[in-house]
């Protein structure tokens, strides 16, 4: 016998919100599915309107974009939500962040007001800090790995090991010249922008490019954040704000 | 100096452990950070407590137990209470490589830094796992060993009703409820700091025996006889007490913790807003160890579960509530709470879970409330025996019509899947006991499918191995060995098996009885079963309550090389019967029980009769409400309107 949902009134979404938050500290160590269950508490905590959908198991309305692997830090992660009734994102910001453990915290909110959001995060602006690593060291390996117009790296995937260039989603990799921790000058940082693709080519894969063509193994493991995603900007050396848009 | 040495006393560790953690599983199970932690300034307090459950945080994070007294502990304010799980093998070994500590997940400090470091024992599965968090903390494993600068170790939970088995490495064992033990313990310590230390470590620990608050074993001689049995155990210093009494909290009203629940970021067994609604049972099945050490009954109101519940979603955002206790349907005021609590949940997303529920304490009205908001957890239920005989013999008076009745009801209600529990290896059961199961489960499915109207509906039975565990009237009982135990359970499954018309409904889950018989020998066991402890550790026993890395053979040829000078073996501690006069070795732990009583309740059990239930039938003097002067604390109040629940601001325009 086929079973058939149950009745239920369930409200309908009346306003989208896009949601900006940050992933910080040792909660960097958070997976995109530990994030999932903790928003979705959240969203209860702060009693949140959030809309249903329709079924046997309904599922609160948020869709997620893009989220960075787990180790890695973000300050810009984003998520879009359904409410059913009209709500104030300066509000919704607050009492999300209030309910969210700290270093999970929403940044940012808007009404959302355009379609399209997620083809409008283009690119990442990732900082990456290799302890134990000198600037020269590090910008030489840099310098060899834009030298190239591709680098192929493996990645186990879903589906199995998947070879995939690593090179040219990265549109712009500079060597701060900055220490990470005052006293600390042995630590290198880059700064890349790499473009979405698939597979998306993420840091971890850009490391293990760097290792390929100059073999670099950084001593401890490398630090890596999140800056920004947004529209690529026109000079390919950063990210603009997804959001603008949708402030009109 | 080592790493280790240099380390300020209390200091965070956490950069040291951060650098290790992109190169392990799930490393978010390590950095804390959960909704609700409490960290407190390591110099605000002279009394500082580590607080474990030896498992996995997946496993130990939702601990009831372990919350309760980090809250009851934090609460104070000249004490800290912070927490730590075992480390997983591929931590723990880049741990050993850098020198880093056994730590807690609240603010990364050094466990050995720790004035008292309790453990709560559910099994005797986790003793490696302590052995490997002592280790890993840098503290000795043998207690013998530790000096003033080690902390003070301290077994709780159910398993500490049997201590000995790890008296050798525990500085003492809270026996019963820990929410006011950890208070007197913390008050003994501040007591002995104020005093400049008196008598160092030894002192502190003689002033812990002679107040009766734990039961220290450094002060207990174990003599044996020629052939094995214990001949006595007597205390080496004229103030401690020759039996160590339990501790009963009584007035759970007055006790509503916990009362903000720990979200963790990693998922774990249980994500629930859970409400202990009564602890103790006085059903009486004679091989559950829980029913009998935790008694008397003692209920929480229908308003206080009410709050806790209201004030606990708010604090967490958990959209399942789970009404705890040994047989959650038997509180007195069941139908009103979970008619009560639907009624305030409906249209919320929240449902409602009873995760024990007696089969004659079923009804329709329950499950009707238990469903109303859609959502269905599963229904168990646990017969336990397969026979009418086997029952008796238990004293789970359940006949196969209320079964029958009860997951009728429930097939007629919606639920199209039913769990049964039983046990494989009860005292006097033959193979006919057991395979009546099958045919017990085959009658479930034909009188579901009337209830139901449709074909569609399953069953799935799933048994364990019966370990005779101490304070029970089946303490003396021969735990059946698992060789036999898996014989039994070939038959049962073929039985299931060769049954055209039922037999694909019925699903069957069941462990071999390998690792019953380690358990058994940790349950019953004497301070030389230590040495076996040590021995398993020592070769590599990690998680033993994990199929994947528990290892029998280990276990086996630990207890050879351990126990060769001794006139006692494996066997001897699991498959052997004793008699009434034989010395047990938890006799002086007080759980209350008349060891009189639990001997008539075991010659009982071979008569085949039953006994009742004293909230209901006259008492039948187990002893306990007399020696620790205790009564049963059951309602109904007559309240069914819940109290006001708590006003939420709004994010809407």
């Amino acid at each position: 016998m086929a079973r058939t949902a149950p009745v239920r009134d369930f409200a309908p979404t009346v306003q989208k919100l896009r949601l900006k938050y940050a992933k910080r500290g040792r909660l960097r160590f958070s997976s995109h599915r530990d994030f999932q269950r903790a928003f979705e508490r959240a969203l209860r905590r702060a009693n949140v309107p959030i809309a249903f959908s329709t079924g046997f198991s309904p599922h609160p309305k948020v869709s997620y974009n893009n989220a960075a692997p787990t180790g890695t830090a973000s300050e810009a992660e984003y998520i879009e939500i359904g409410v059913t009734v009209e709500c104030d994102p300066d509000r919704i910001r607050l009492a999300l962040d209030e309910a969210l453990p700290p270093g999970l915290d929403i940044v940012d909110a808007v009404v959302s007001n355009t379609p399209d959001f997620a083809a409008r995060l283009e690119a990442s602006q990732w900082r990456l800090e290799f302890p134990g690593v000198a600037h020269a060291e590090l910008s030489t390996v840099v310098e060899q790995f834009m030298d190239q117009a591709e680098v192929l790296v493996e990645r186990l995937m879903k589906t199995g090991i998947r070879t995939f260039d690593a090179r040219s989603a990265v549109v712009f990799a500079e060597v701060l010249d900055e220490a990470a921790t005052p006293g600390d000058p042995e630590c290198a940082i880059l700064a890349l922008v790499v473009r979405h693709s698939t597979p998306a080519v993420r840091p971890d894969d850009v490391l293990a490019a760097l290792r390929r063509v100059a073999d670099l193994v950084p001593p401890t493991p490398v630090r890596v954040t999140r800056l920004a995603q947004g529209p690529l900007a026109p000079d390919g050396q950063g990210v603009g704000d997804p959001f603008a848009l949708d402030r009109g | 100096m080592t790493v280790m040495d240099s380390r300020v006393k209390g200091a965070s560790i956490f950069n040291e452990i951060e650098a290790l953690l992109p190169m392990v599983s799930k490393p978010i199970q390590y950095v804390g950070g959960e909704l609700n932690a409490v960290v407190k300034p390591w110099e605000s307090t002279d009394v500082r407590w580590a607080i474990m459950y030896p498992d996995a945080y997946e496993v130990g994070a939702p601990n009831q137990g372990v919350q309760i007294l980090y809250e009851v502990i934090n609460e104070l304010p000249n004490a800290l209470a912070e927490r730590t799980y075992s480390i997983w093998p591929d931590l723990e070994k880049l741990m050993r490589e850098a020198g880093v500590p056994q730590f807690t997940v609240d603010a990364h400090r050094s466990v050995g830094d720790f004035d008292l470091f309790g453990l709560s024992f559910s099994t005797e599965l986790g003793y490696t796992n302590m052995l490997t968090a002592i280790d890993l903390a840098g503290i000795p494993v043998y207690a013998k060993n530790r000096t003033i600068d080690h902390p003070v170790v301290i077994a709780g939970g159910h398993a500490a009703f049997n201590p000995e088995p790890i008296a050798d490495f525990i500085d003492a064992a809270v026996i019963g409820d820990g929410e006011e033990a950890v208070l007197k313990l913390t008050e003994l310590v501040q007591q002995w700091k104020n005093d400049g230390q008196p008598g160092g470590r030894d002192g502190l620990l003689l002033s812990i025996a002679t107040s009766g608050v734990a039961y220290v074993p450094k002060f207990y001689d174990v003599s044996y006889l020629p052939d094995g049995r214990i001949q006595r155990v007597v205390p080496t210093n004229p103030d401690v007490p020759w039996r160590v009494a339990k501790h009963t909290l009584m007035d759970l009203d007055a006790w509503p913790y916990p009362k903000a629940p720990l979200v963790p970021l990693a998922e774990t067994v249980h994500e629930r807003m859970s409400v202990e609604i009564f602890r103790g049972c006085t059903r009486g099945c004679r091989f559950c160890q829980a029913g009998m050490i935790t008694r008397p009954v003692r209920e929480r109101s229908i308003s206080t579960v009410a709050e806790m519940i209201d004030n606990g979603l708010c604090k967490t955002g958990y959209q399942e509530i789970g009404l705890l206790s040994l047989s959650s349907a038997d509180h007195s005021e069941i139908a009103e709470m979970s008619k009560a609590l639907a009624d305030r949940y409906e249209g919320d997303q929240t449902s409602l879970s009873l995760p024990s529920t007696r089969v004659d304490a079923f009804n329709i009205d329950l499950a009707n409330e238990l469903s109303r908001n859609g959502r269905r957890s599963g229904l168990t239920f646990a017969p336990e025996g397969g026979s009418e005989r086997m029952r008796n013999v238990i004293n789970k008076q359940v006949t196969e019509e209320d079964l029958i009745r009860t997951v009728s009801t429930a097939y007629g209600a919606g639920w199209r899947q039913v769990k049964l529990y039983f046990m494989c290896g009860l005292p006097t059961e033959t193979d006919e006991d057991v395979l009546q199961i099958a045919a017990l489960a085959r009658e479930v499915i034909r009188a579901g499918r009337e209830a139901a109207g449709t074909k569609d509906i399953r069953c799935t039975i799933s048994i364990g191995g019966f370990i005779p565990k101490p304070h029970t009237p089946f303490q003396w009982a021969a735990q059946l060995d698992h060789e036999t135990t898996d014989a039994r359970l070939r038959k049962l499954k073929e039985a299931i098996r060769a049954d055209k018309q039922f037999g694909k409904a019925i699903g069957m889950r069941y462990h071999d009885g390998k690792p019953g018989i380690v358990e058994g020998l940790l349950s019953r066991g004497d301070r030389r079963v230590g040495k076996v402890i040590h021995q398993a550790w020592l070769d590599g026993a990690r998680f033993d309550g994990w199929s994947e890395h528990f290892s029998y053979e280990r276990w086996m040829s630990a207890a050879e090389v351990a126990l060769a000078d001794e006139s006692v073996d494996v066997d001897w501690y699991t498959t052997r019967e004793r008699q009434q006069t034989e010395v047990l070795p938890w006799d002086h732990i007080d759980s209350g029980l008349d060891s009189e009583w639990l001997w008539e309740d075991w010659q009982a059990a071979i008569a085949e009769t039953g006994v009742g239930d004293c909230r209901w039938t006259p008492c039948t003097d187990c002893g306990v409400c007399d020696q620790m002067g205790t009564d049963i604390q059951v309602g109904p109040t007559g309240i069914t309107e819940l109290p006001m629940p708590i006003v939420r601001p709004s994010v809407v325009n």
